[in-house]
């Protein structure tokens, strides 16, 4: 199988999208002459066009209201905000508008549109260009939140994401912008609402978004070497949450880590956490237990970051204290 | 256009009735009493396949775009019947897009880059059709309308942009928050064009949108349209404007819009007292039926709701 990085997947997804469907056009900051500040549009305005693919100004709020529309008015537009420190400006037209127009129309509005934004956590971008809170989406029911954390995984979901009828949060890593992996040739979608089992084990379920998915695999890599072997679940999607998957994993282990970028407190791994407390409490042998963030502002300074960050070594001690 | 305004007003009096004096209906509601020629006047401009976006302030924009009062009425008692299914309520009862009004915001401003968004897809169509969308002299001291109105204008999209200048955004007063010589003038800053009607003449209005409507459809991008109008009572339906001066209430009340349309009428022989009394007493009618429909609807089952969550 041909291997791409993230970044190639994701403008694989959106180059395929716009040749199979017209009314898909892409908008926001950089996108264009720029072709992207972690070039996912490479390529695109020279293919498409400036109709196709449009710069515009940096003002987030216009972008994120300009996708709004633009769906309501039959388009399936794709807007980009840089940095998902960004999304804060324009939470107005996402959670409050968007999220809500279908439900507060009795279900005669759509708004499919995909707002694709990425964190920078690991990158050294500081408190402002770094941050990581998916869950704040939880209380915005109306929207589809999707997290990939492969190339495969990208371009399928990106896929699958711009064919929605629904209004979707699409959040990259940039860590993960340049790793590679394997993505099929031809076309494919990856369904939202459906965890990939990434490895299976009997001793311990490991919940992984985003970024942390590859700390996780790494993790029960060497937990393996020790005996201990782990079910590694990437949800792909928190809105929808695939819980089945995860309560069957947790039923057949007993034991449960949820590994995440943002803070720990209000986390995507406290919702997870709540759920499956509330399905499964039976089946637990242990505590569960959330690596993420601390809650506090990320550091700037490198090695401060890098002792921030969930990582392998933090979810193996957290294995650890579960199995004793 | 003076049928349209009658609709309005009537809809409008029952409505303030129907919460202040009746009970039967509760939650903000924010009327359109005294601003019935903007609606009649800049909807009237337009094409039927022509889109609008409408505020909180909805019920005349909906009733110009030509929505029935059966469903709008029902929307405020929370039916199943209503516009928005009893799920919307008085601030969004405007949406409903088998008549091109495609969304009413609750939130302040926050419907002027939508508009640009719906102006962009009108023009990625290529049909020639136009997007107008509505707000107050409040919403123009947002982030949400400098950026959209900046966007529009980069991207020539064909809208319209329709400020309903009632001189208050609440109790605060435009002449105090608004730091522009008029908010037409803040098109200047965004390259755009821009232009000044007397609200409270729906002739007045209907030509200044005719001319920016004529200008979108010929590719020659958006227009900020200001209209000076005057609510008659307070900013929502429990609110009786009491910070406003006498005077400044006296005055407009003379300039009252469908009394001036009726007057011009009568003096050029378009119409006699008879027309007029004949669309009363029609509007009248309508408007008992609408309520009638709406106090007999069934409120929606709890357990549908689930369903609109999400598109399935």
């Amino acid at each position: 199988m041909p291997e791409l990085t993230y970044a190639d997947a994701l403008r694989e997804a959106l180059r395929e999208e716009m040749l199979r469907d017209p009314r898909v056009v892409l908008m926001g900051e950089e996108i264009g002459v720029f072709e992207g500040v972690y070039k996912v549009t490479r390529g695109l305005l020279k293919e498409f066009g400036p109709e196709r693919v449009r710069d515009t100004p940096i003002s987030e709020a216009a972008i994120a209201g300009a996708a709004v529309g633009a769906a309501l008015g039959g388009l399936k537009p794709v807007a980009e905000i840089m940095y998902m420190d960004f999304l804060t400006i324009c939470l107005d037209q996402i959670a409050t508008n968007a999220a809500k127009m279908h439900f507060m129309s009795g279900g005669k509005l759509k708004v499919p549109f995909v707002l694709r934004t990425q964190y920078s956590l690991g990158r050294v971008h500081g408190a402002q260009h770094s941050q990581f809170f998916p869950s704040i989406f939880f209380q915005a029911p109306g929207l589809k939140v999707v997290l990939p954390s492969t190339p495969h995984d990208a371009k399928g979901l990106l896929k699958a994401a711009i064919r929605e009828d629904n209004p979707v949060v699409f959040i990259e890593s940039g860590m993960l912008y340049r790793t590679k992996g394997p993505v099929p040739d031809g076309e494919y979608v990856v369904p939202l609402g459906q965890c990939d089992v990434k490895k299976t084990g009997n001793d311990i379920t490991i919940v992984a978004v985003s970024r942390t998915v590859t700390e996780a695999l790494a993790a029960a890599m060497k937990l393996e070497e020790q005996g201990i072997t782990a079910d590694v679940i990437d949800p792909r999607t928190i809105q929808p949450l695939d819980l089945a998957t995860i309560l069957e994993s947790v039923r057949k282990t007993g034991r449960l880590i949820i590994a995440s970028d943002d803070v720990k407190c209000g986390g995507v791994g406290s919702e997870i956490a709540a759920q499956v407390v509330e399905e499964a409490f039976d089946s637990l042998d242990a505590p569960i237990l959330r690596v993420a963030s601390p809650d506090m502002p990320i550091p700037f300074s490198p090695t401060l970051e890098q002792a921030y960050m969930p990582n392998a070594q933090r979810i193996i001690e957290a294995a650890k204290k579960l199995i004793g | 256009m003076l049928r349209k305004m009658i609709e309005i007003r009537r809809f409008e009096e029952r409505v303030e009735r129907l919460f202040l004096q009746e009970g039967a209906l509760i939650g903000p509601s924010h009327l359109y009493l005294g601003e019935e020629a903007v609606a009649a006047g800049a909807i009237g401009a337009l094409n039927e396949n022509d889109l609008i976006t409408s505020t909180y302030r909805g019920h005349g924009h909906a009733i110009a775009k030509g929505v029935p009062m059966k469903p709008l009425m029902a929307e405020l008692f929370g039916k199943s019947t209503g516009t928005c299914k009893g799920l919307g309520g008085s601030m969004h009862v405007a949406i409903y897009p088998e008549k091109g009004s495609m969304y009413a915001t609750a939130i302040v401003g926050s419907g002027i880059p939508i508009a640009t968004g719906v102006g962009l897809a009108l023009q990625r169509e290529g049909k020639q059709r136009v997007a107008m969308t509505f707000f107050g002299d409040g919403a123009t001291n947002t982030g949400a309308f400098h950026e959209g109105i900046n966007l529009a204008s980069v991207w020539k999209v064909p809208v319209i942009f329709v400020c309903e200048n009632n001189m208050y955004a609440m109790s605060t007063r435009a002449d105090y928050a608004v730091a522009a010589e008029s908010v037409a003038s803040r098109a200047q800053a965004y390259k755009m064009r821009s232009m000044v009607a007397d609200g409270n003449d729906p002739v007045s209005v209907y030509l200044a949108a005719k001319e920016a409507i004529d200008a979108a459809r010929n590719g020659q991008g958006p227009t900020l349209l200001e209209c000076m109008t005057y609510k008659l009572h307070g900013h929502g339906v429990y609110d009786k404007g009491e910070y406003r001066p006498k005077e400044e209430i006296e005055a407009w009340l003379k300039r009252d819009p469908i009394n001036g349309l009726e007057a011009r009428l009568l003096k050029a022989n378009l119409a006699t007292q008879s027309d007029f009394e004949k669309i009363e007493e029609e509007v009248a009618a309508e408007v008992e039926e609408s309520v009638a429909f709406a106090r007999a609807s069934p409120v929606l089952p709890f357990d549908e709701l689930v369903k609109y969550v999400y598109v399935r």
